[in-house]
C-alpha cells in the first residue's frame, strides 16, 4: 500500500512502513546517514545520529531510519533544531576521524565530505579537540588497508563482510573504546580475511580502502 | 476458575496453617534475630551470629537465632533484635564485638534488657520509645520494607506466615483484565526511574499479539551509592517472586526471569533458594496451587555493565548478545526478549503489587501524591547520620527526608547539595530542599526520582568534582553505539578534568552546556539521555564554583588535588610531637630551626596522611587553595 508523505513541501509517495529514510532518499531528498541500511528492517542500528528530522505532531527531532512512513505525515529535513542538532553529531565524529583528505582514497567519494557539503558544515571541528586513539593501520590483508582511526563505527563492513559469508570483522569494547577489528585482535591478514574488497565498497569513509598496487 | 479456585484456596489455606504453626513455635522461646544482609554483613554481623551462638552455647541457654535480612538501620549495623517473653521486642544497634553476648548474657540470664544499648522497641510498651516515636519512624510508611529485617528471608514460612502469597491466591481468582485495572487504578508508577505507569505496560504487553510472552524482573542495579534492590532481594525475596508471578499471571507470560547483578552473591542466593522453596511448595511451577496456571522463573545473572539495566540492553544480554540498546520503538511490552512481547518491572515496583493486590487501588492511592501515589524508598548515604534505607510516602520533602529521617549532615558539617537518582540524577542544593519527592517535581528541579540513590554532600564536596566522578562513571559504562554518548560524554568529561586541574576557560562552562543539552536531544538510550544532569544540574546551581576553579584555579570546598597544597601553621605546630613527619609516605616534612614542621612542596603527594597524623589537640595541618597561598604565607613569615 503507498502512502502519501510531505518532505521539505514535497509530496512524495512512498510503501506504507518504509523507514522515512529510504523514502527521502530514493525520492531525491538527501538526509545525511552513515550507519543506515535497508536490509536492517526490523532493528536499524539508529548509532550514527544524524538522520535527524522534524516530524509534524513529534514534540523532538526524530531519527529518520527508525520511522516508518504514514499517511499524511509532514517532514521537515533541516528545521533550525535538526540542523543544530546534526552539526553537534557530525562535529562530534569528526572530532574522533583523522582527518587527512587529501592523501585519503575516499577523497571525492566520502560520505562526511557530502554530509558537510550538504549542511554547509566544517569537515575540522570547530570547538571541540580532536581526541586521538592511535590506533596503528592495518595493512597486513592481501589488498585491503583498514586504519582504525578514520573508522567511524557506522557498521556498514560489518555488514558487508556477513553478507560475504565472511564475518571477518566485528565490533568489540565499549564506550569511546569501541573499535571495529577482528575475532581476538589478530591483524586482518591473519583473520582469515579472503581480501574480497566487499568492506571497501561499503566503507563511507575510507577507513576500509584497497592497496595501492 | 471458580473451581480452580476453591482448589487454590484449600492448598494455600493447608500451606498457612503448617506456617502459622511453625512461625509461633519460633516464639516459644526467646527468639534472636540477626539482620545480616550485606550491609549488616559489612559491619561484622556474621561474627555476631558466632559470638552470641558460643554464648548461648555456654551459658546452656534455649533460643531461636536466626539470620535476617536488613530493616534499613544501616547506620547502626550490626542490629540484632530479641524477642523476650515478658518484654516488648528490642531492636539493638551498634553491636560491636563483645557487646552481643553481653546483651544476650544480661537480657536472658538476668532479665536486664540492655537499654543502653537499644535502638527503639518495635511494639508500643511503657518501658521504651518505639521507632514510630522518632522523627524517622513518623516519616516513614513501610509497605516493601514492611518485613525486611525481621522474617527470615531463607523460609518462606516466614513470608506465607505474615500474609505472603495470599495476593496470588487471590490474583488466581482474578480475570487478568481484572488485576491490569486494579494496578492501573492504582496509579503505581515504575520505580525503576522513568516512572512510567506499571498497569498501562502490563495492558500493551497483555493486548499484543502472541501467545508467548515474558516478565522479568529488572534487579541490575548500578547506580552508585543505591541499594535498595540489593536489600529487597535479600530481605524478602519471596515479595518479588510473588510480584513477578502476579505480572505473568496478569499479561499471560509462559515464563519468568529475575535478572539481577552477579555482583550480588548473596541476593543471587537468596533468590535462588527461594525460588526452589516457591516451587516445592506448589506456588510456582506446573499447576500453580492445583489450579490450571503455569508459570516458572528462572534466575539470570547480569555481568557487570551498567547499561543492562536499561530494558533493551538487558534483553539482548539475555539473548547472548553485547549488552547494547536499541531503538524503541518497538518497546518490550511489544517486541521484547526473543521478539515477544516482554514485561520488565524493576524490583522495587514489583513488591507493591502484592500489596496493591490485597488491599486495593484505593489504599495504595491514598499514600503518597496525587500523580506519584505510594512511598518511596531511598538508600541515604553519603555525609548523612543515618545512612540506609527509608520508605517515606511520595510527597515527603527532601528536607524531611535527610533532615528527620536521616537526622542530618554528619561531623557538624555545612550541608551543601543532595545527588539524587545516581548518574541519570541531579544535584539540588539548599533552595531546592523543600521539593516534595515525587516523579514530576524532582524532574522540574533539575534532578531525577531515579531508582532511588540519594548521596548527600556536605561543604567538603566539590560540585565540580562531583559532577566529573558521575560523568567518569556514565563515560566507562556508555556501550559505545551512539555517536553523542561514546563521543560527546568524552568530550565533557575531558573538559571537567581541565576544570579540576585549574586550566579551564570560561567558555569552557558554555561548552559544557551545549554538549551536554545536545547529548540528552540525540542520544539512543536512557543513559545517554540523562549522563548530563550531574553537570548540568551543578552548572545551574553551583555555578561560582566552576567559576571560582577557572578564574581563580581555586577549589572552594579543597577537593581537587592540584589545586590545593597542604600547609602547615607554624603557631598551631606543637613543634616536639613529629606525628606529621612519621606519617608521610614520602619523607615531605622536615622540621626547621625552630623545629616547626614545614612541608616540601615539591615532594609532597597530597596525600592527607600529615592532616590525619595531626592530633586533634594542634590541627596545625590545613589545605589551602590556590595552592600557591603556600609561598605568600611562607613568605609572610621570613
Amino acid at each position: 500500500m503507498e502512502v502519501t508523505i510531505t518532505i521539505d513541501g514535497k509530496q512524495i509517495k512512498a510503501r506504507k512502513g518504509t523507514m522515512l529514510l529510504w523514502a527521502a532518499l530514493d525520492n531525491g531528498i538527501y538526509i545525511p546517514h552513515l550507519c543506515a541500511a535497508r536490509e536492517e528492517t526490523e532493528s536499524p542500528p539508529a548509532s550514527c545520529r544524524l538522520c535527524f528530522v522534524e516530524v509534524e505532531g513529534y514534540p523532538a527531532p526524530v531519527t529518520a531510519c527508525t520511522l516508518p512512513v504514514a499517511e499524511g505525515m509532514v517532514v521537515n529535513t533541516s528545521s533550525e533544531r535538526v540542523n543544530r542538532l546534526v552539526a553537534a553529531g557530525f562535529e562530534l565524529i569528526m572530532s574522533n576521524h583523522r582527518l587527512d583528505c587529501k592523501n585519503c582514497p575516499a577523497n571525492g567519494n566520502c560520505e562526511l565530505q557530502r554530509i558537510a557539503k550538504a549542511r554547509k558544515l566544517r569537515l575540522k571541528p570547530k570547538n571541540l579537540p580532536v581526541l586521538h586513539r592511535d590506533l596503528p593501520v592495518d595493512d597486513s590483508a592481501e589488498n585491503i588497508v583498514y586504519d582504525p582511526s578514520k573508522c567511524v563505527l557506522c557498521g556498514r563492513c560489518i555488514r558487508a563482510c556477513r553478507n560475504h559469508g565472511q564475518s571477518v570483522v566485528g565490533f568489540a569494547r565499549r564506550g569511546f573504546e569501541r573499535v571495529v577489528t577482528t575475532c581476538g585482535d589478530v591483524p586482518l591478514g591473519e583473520s582469515g580475511c579472503d581480501s574480497c574488497g566487499e568492506c571497501v565498497k561499503a566503507c563511507p569513509v575510507g577507513a576500509m580502502s584497497l592497496k595501492k598496487k | 476458575m471458580s473451581k480452580g479456585s476453591s482448589t487454590a484456596k484449600a492448598a494455600y489455606a493447608k500451606l498457612q496453617e503448617a506456617a502459622r504453626q511453625n512461625w509461633e513455635k519460633l516464639r516459644e522461646k526467646p527468639l534472636i534475630l540477626v539482620g545480616a544482609a550485606t550491609c549488616g554483613r559489612a559491619a561484622g554481623a556474621l561474627q555476631l551470629m558466632e559470638e552470641i551462638r558460643n554464648e548461648v552455647q555456654r551459658l546452656g541457654l534455649d533460643v531461636n537465632l536466626l539470620e535476617v535480612g536488613c530493616m534499613g538501620h544501616c547506620y547502626a549495623e550490626p542490629v540484632m533484635v530479641i524477642y523476650n517473653e515478658g518484654f516488648p521486642p528490642i531492636c539493638y544497634g551498634y553491636v560491636s564485638e563483645g557487646v552481643g553476648a553481653r546483651i544476650v548474657r544480661d537480657f536472658l540470664v538476668d532479665g536486664d534488657p540492655g537499654i543502653e544499648f537499644a535502638l527503639a522497641a518495635l511494639e508500643p510498651n511503657e518501658m521504651l520509645p518505639t521507632f514510630t516515636d522518632f522523627p524517622r519512624g513518623m516519616h516513614e510508611k513501610k509497605i516493601v520494607m514492611e518485613h525486611c529485617g525481621l522474617i527470615d528471608p531463607q523460609n518462606i514460612e516466614h513470608y506465607i506466615a505474615t500474609g505472603g502469597y495470599a495476593s496470588l491466591v487471590k490474583a488466581l481468582d482474578m480475570a487478568p483484565e481484572e488485576i491490569i485495572n486494579v494496578i492501573k487504578s492504582s496509579g503505581l508508577r515504575g520505580r525503576g526511574g522513568a516512572g512510567f505507569p506499571t498497569g498501562i505496560k502490563w495492558e500493551t504487553c497483555y493486548n499484543a499479539p502472541g501467545s508467548e510472552k515474558f516478565v522479568i524482573c529488572n534487579a541490575d542495579e548500578g547506580d552508585p551509592g543505591a541499594f535498595m534492590d540489593r536489600t529487597i532481594l535479600e530481605s524478602n525475596p519471596h515479595l518479588v517472586v510473588e510480584g513477578l508471578i502476579i505480572a505473568a499471571r496478569a499479561v499471560g507470560a509462559i515464563k519468568g526471569y529475575i535478572y539481577v547483578r552477579a555482583e550480588y552473591p548473596l541476593a543471587v542466593q537468596r533468590i535462588a533458594l527461594a525460588l526452589q522453596q516457591a516451587r516445592e511448595a506448589g506456588l510456582l511451577g506446573q499447576s500453580i496451587l492445583g489450579t490450571n496456571f503455569n508459570i516458572d522463573i528462572e534466575l539470570f545473572q547480569g555481568s557487570g555493565a551498567f547499561v543492562c539495566g536499561e530494558e533493551t540492553a538487558l534483553i539482548a544480554s539475555m539473548e547472548g548478545k553485547p549488552g547494547i540498546p536499541r531503538h524503541r520503538p518497538p518497546f518490550p511490552a511489544v517486541s521484547g526478549l526473543w521478539s515477544k512481547p516482554t514485561v520488565i518491572n524493576n524490583v522495587k515496583t514489583l513488591s507493591y503489587i502484592p500489596h496493591i493486590i490485597n488491599k486495593g487501588a484505593d489504599w495504595f492511592k491514598s499514600i503518597g501524591s496525587e500523580k506519584s501515589p505510594g512511598t518511596a524508598i531511598f538508600a541515604l548515604a553519603g555525609k548523612v547520620v543515618n545512612t540506609g534505607l527509608a520508605e517515606v510516602p511520595m510527597g515527603t520533602t527532601l528536607r524531611e527526608l535527610i533532615y528527620e529521617v536521616g537526622s542530618g549532615i554528619a561531623n557538624g558539617k555545612k550541608f551543601k547539595a543532595v545527588q539524587i537518582g545516581g548518574p541519570s540524577g541531579g544535584c539540588l542544593p539548599e533552595e531546592a530542599m523543600d521539593t516534595p519527592i515525587d516523579f514530576d517535581s524532582l524532574t522540574k528541579a533539575g534532578a531525577m526520582m531515579g531508582s532511588g540513590g540519594l548521596v548527600v554532600l556536605d561543604e567538603d564536596d566539590c560540585m565540580v568534582e562531583i559532577a566529573r566522578y558521575f560523568l567518569d562513571f556514565t563515560q566507562k559504562e556508555s556501550c559505545g553505539k551512539c555517536t553523542f554518548c561514546r563521543l560527546g560524554t568524552k568530550h565533557m568529561l575531558d573538559i571537567l578534568e581541565i576544570i579540576t586541574k585549574g586550566k579551564g576557560r570560561l567558555e569552557d562552562i558554555d561548552l559544557l552546556v551545549e554538549l551536554a543539552t545536545k547529548i540528552k536531544e540525540g542520544s539512543l538510550c536512557g543513559l545517554g539521555k540523562t549522563a548530563p544532569n550531574p553537570v548540568l544540574s551543578t552548572i545551574r546551581y553551583f555555578r561560582e564554583e566552576y567559576e571560582a576553579h577557572i578564574n581563580e584555579g581555586r577549589c572552594p570546598s579543597l577537593m581537587c588535588k592540584d589545586l590545593i597544597a597542604y600547609y602547615i601553621l607554624p603557631d598551631k605546630c606543637e613543634r616536639s610531637c613529629d606525628a606529621c613527619v612519621g606519617s608521610c609516605p614520602v619523607e615531605a616534612i622536615y622540621s626547621n630551626e625552630d623545629r616547626i614542621k614545614v612541608i616540601d612542596q615539591e615532594k609532597c603527594v597530597k596525600c592527607d596522611s600529615c592532616m590525619v597524623a595531626c592530633p586533634p589537640q594542634y590541627k596545625a595541618v590545613v589545605k589551602l587553595s590556590p595552592p600557591h597561598l603556600v609561598a605568600e604565607r611562607e613568605k609572610g613569615k621570613e
